[in-house]
């Protein structure tokens, strides 16, 4: 009596634990239908269309947030190894800025690098790719070597990569970019990128030694060191990976806009980050998925173009948005507490 | 009802998620008395004590105070209520100073209750001090303080509340003879004053010496309570364990190979000196000694999460230095630590998660891929050999008992097919069934030829497993046992810092 009693309780156990292993990212993509469920009857309601059955619009949203999305697969790897990446916007800039000098026309009279104009496609996407995994590898190598916190580290890299990106072409927006190059980021070229990086990576953190160790070092540092984890040369890699992504992000937002900006990808960061939360990707470190995050940021996609389509000011917008962060972490809090009392 | 209890506890029941922690298990503890609650690791002393002191609540059952019924929702209203508890794990804040731990909360105020009277506290301080015959500082730093210093701390605090009922768990683990007599003093005198202890220890002497009551908990189960002048010690243990020590440990006899591992004159600065020995296939090296005598440190240093800072590691003859884990799992060692939770499981993760990490490093990967639907039979094999309790692998470690976790831990380092094993502490914390099962594995696998190394505090573990035992005492080796010469008195003497003549 006993014992079935406890078999009983374990089997209840189990079941609930399994009901909730499928969902992570289910439970999001519910959300996520919700949310777009509500702007549809907003949306017959304020302006007697529909939101949700126009391709346009629907295509629009992923591609505004194909940019964003790319940074925030990055900053899913590294927050899953409990860490913070504050850098990416800034990263973004720089990178644009770098690409877009080795992307100019030579019929340009003013280009940055007269010597270096109508160079193939592949030099500008290079140097913007190198560009940004070189600011990761710094991000990392201090994380990893000096135990200078994630939250400083990458906020100095925030704040230097800025700076460097002005002080590139002393402020000045370089444009007139060569074709070949702001293909990059012309009409769906950026949903592709972003969802098959999203997809390499989903497979990466998932089914390889790579994602396994990420996992393992989030999870518990000192015990994935003890398992034979060379933790610091992981923790430079992912950082390197995010910081990558970062410059990728760039070479696309220059290329979309046909010029490199210094100012390009403020707040970025931030938009990425708060993708990731809302995605199930825990703070703590150990938790999270790509999905997720995908998922993520395209419920951030359709709170804008929503608010936009029911002509809400932007003010309310970035007001809902914040409390949508918040309520993800609360959730994500709760969801710790209660496992820890079980 | 015709005699008094400070506190009864009647029928209380507790589960946790795959263990029945208590069951029905009953407690009465008389004014002016020293009550000893003696049991084996798991069999539910801490979590008895949790329910006493409003840490954890009780599923069934009911707890009396002084003849009527209570209900605590925290350790604040158990306090409430007269009783305190002082904690195996030390609470106090390291920068603030000890009057600061004993009033916090209720400092004496002045200024209209605004600032805090800082004279007073130190006054009221010395005032306690001055009652239990302590000689400490009030405005010295707890961080600043011994061990066993900290501890009189815990006990001059717990004895500020007033408090009818003081729960000490095992209080002199880390403490010296005479720190432990100054102890059995301010118990002493307590007791005059008709305060109950409630004690809980492993240590058989202190039972006698200290205690006028003793009850046995084993496997959550209420046992016996007696008078500790009608009991004897043999008597005492048999209930405890409830069975044949032989029973407890089943080693096998295997015959000892070639020599796979050689230590000379190993040494960390400031922790340990000169060890050196040698391990050989198929034996199991017991490592003895009290706490803090560097047992662990070694092991660190062996597996390189510490390295040594002088002397030689030979590994199959072949001299290696170890300068990081990696390094370690390369030369076939494996690694069980001694804290779980701490440096062994990753607990937001699952089971196979947990299992599967140490050997992706040589095996289990194709073209970047981990071959997972083999990497997932092999740990279904292993938890079906290794009988852990889980539904399915995917279940996350954190729901598993402290048992089945350690089981997980051995399952990911046998994965890795280990020359080397390093066990410290492994069945600490782990219910008796769970215990046996790991002590007949270890046996297994030195059977099968694995050197092991086997760190315990448990006298019974060590006596009962190992073929040699190396004591160590304050970072040094005071001597070597062989299997046919160890007995507890032996081993106590080394431990203690006797060197050995020969």
């Amino acid at each position: 009596m006993d014992t079935s009693n406890q078999a009983a309780s374990s089997a209840k156990v189990a079941g609930a634990k399994r009901r909730r292993k499928l969902p992570t990212e289910a439970n999001i993509a519910l959300i996520l239908l919700g949310i777009a469920l509500v702007f549809e009857i907003a949306g017959w309601i304020v302006r007697g269309e529909s939101f949700l059955l126009n391709p346009d619009r629907l295509l629009i949203i992923i591609l505004q947030v194909s940019i964003v999305g790319l940074i925030a697969i990055g900053v899913t790897q590294v927050i899953i190894t409990g860490g913070i990446d504050l850098s990416s916007g800034s990263v973004l800039a720089l990178s644009a800025m770098v690409a877009a000098s080795l992307a100019q026309d030579s019929d340009n009279a003013r280009a940055l690098f007269p010597a270096l104009t109508d160079l193939p496609m592949i030099v500008p996407l290079m140097a913007g790719l190198l560009v940004g995994a070189l600011a990761g590898v710094i991000n990392g190598s201090l994380i990893a070597m000096t135990g200078i916190p994630p939250f400083i580290a990458t906020l100095g890299m925030m704040v230097s990569a800025r700076g460097l990106a002005r002080a590139y072409s002393n402020g000045q927006p370089i444009s007139l970019l060569s074709e070949h190059y702001t293909w990059i980021g012309s009409g769906a070229t950026p949903v592709i990128i972003f969802l098959g990086t999203a997809l390499i990576f989903h497979v990466a953190l998932r089914h390889t030694r790579y994602g396994k160790f990420t996992y393992a070092i989030g999870a518990n540092l000192q015990a994935a060191r003890l398992s034979g984890i060379n933790v610091n040369r992981h923790i430079i890699v992912v950082y390197s990976i995010a910081g990558l992504l970062a410059g990728l992000a760039g070479v696309i937002s220059s290329a979309r806009v046909a010029s490199g900006q210094a100012g390009m990808g403020v707040g970025y960061e931030l938009d990425a980050i708060s993708a990731v939360v809302i995605g199930g990707t825990s703070l703590t470190g150990g938790v999270g998925r790509i999905g997720g995050t995908v998922i993520g940021m395209i419920i951030l996609g359709v709170m804008m173009s929503g608010f936009t389509f029911l002509g809400v000011d932007s003010v309310y917008q970035e007001i809902v948005k914040g409390a949508i962060i918040v309520t993800a972490v609360g959730t994500d809090m709760y969801r710790q507490r209660k496992r820890k009392k079980v | 009802m015709t005699e008094s209890y400070l506190i009864e506890v009647v029928r209380v029941s507790k589960s946790f998620p795959g263990v029945l922690a208590l069951d029905e298990v009953d407690l009465r503890i008389r004014p002016g008395t020293v009550h000893a609650l003696m049991g084996e690791n798991g069999a539910g002393k801490s979590t008895l004590m949790k329910i006493i002191a409003g840490v954890l609540a009780p599923d069934t059952g009911a707890i009396r105070v002084n003849g009527s019924s209570v209900k605590f929702n925290s350790p604040r209203d158990a306090l409430d209520a007269g009783i305190a508890m002082i904690h195996q794990e030390l609470n106090l804040m390291p920068h603030m100073t000890v009057a600061e731990n004993i009033w916090i909360r209720r400092e004496p105020l002045r200024g209209m209750g605004l600032l805090i009277d800082h004279a007073e506290m130190v006054r009221m301080t010395q005032h306690l001090f001055r009652r239990l015959n302590v000689d400490l500082d009030p405005d010295e730093e707890v961080g600043n303080l011994t061990i066993a210093n900290r501890q009189i701390v815990e006990i001059a605090k717990a004895v500020s509340f007033n408090s009818d009922v003081l729960i000490m768990d095992e209080p002199t683990s880390a403490l010296t003879e005479r720190e432990v007599m100054h102890l059995f003093s301010i118990i002493k005198d307590l007791k005059s004053h008709g305060v109950g202890v409630i004690y809980i220890t492993h240590k058989m002497d202190e039972v006698f010496s200290i205690s006028d009551e003793v009850s046995i908990l084993r496997d959550g189960r209420f046992i016996a309570n007696h008078v500790c002048a009608d009991i004897d010690r043999d008597s005492l243990i048999r209930e405890m364990v409830g069975r044949n020590i032989d029973e407890l440990f089943p080693k096998e006899t295997v015959s000892i190979g070639e020599e796979i591992l050689l230590i000379e004159n190993l040494s960390l600065r400031g922790v340990f000196t000169d060890v050196s020995l040698a391990l050989r296939r198929g034996e199991i090296l017991g490592l003895g000694g009290l706490l803090g005598a560097g047992r662990s440190s070694v092991a660190k240093a062996l597996f390189g999460v510490t390295p040594a800072t002088s002397g030689r590691i030979f590994v199959r003859g072949r001299q290696t230095i170890i300068d990081s884990p990696a390094t370690a799992l390369r030369c076939g060692m494996a690694f069980v630590t001694e804290d779980r939770k701490e440096t062994g499981c990753f607990l937001s993760l699952s089971v196979l998660e947990n299992m599967e990490i140490a050997v992706l490093h040589s095996r289990y990967t194709e073209w970047g891929l981990v071959t997972q639907n083999a990497l997932t039979a092999e740990c279904e094999r292993l938890r079906q050999a290794l009988r852990i309790k889980v539904t399915h692998l995917h279940e996350c470690i954190q729901n598993l008992s402290g048992g089945n976790q350690q089981k997980v831990l051995l399952g990911r380092w046998l994965l890795t097919d280990p020359g080397i094993l390093i066990l410290d502490e492994p069945t600490r914390g782990i219910d008796v069934g769970a215990k046996a099962e790991i002590h007949r594995l270890i046996s297994t696998l030195a059977a099968a030829g694995v050197g092991v190394i086997l760190i315990s505090s448990e006298m019974a573990e060590l006596l009962g497993m190992c073929d040699r035992i190396i004591v160590m005492h304050e970072g040094r080796m005071t001597g070597t046992l062989e299997r046919s010469e160890a007995d507890q008195l032996n081993i106590m003497r080394l431990a203690s810092g006797e060197r050995r003549a020969n």
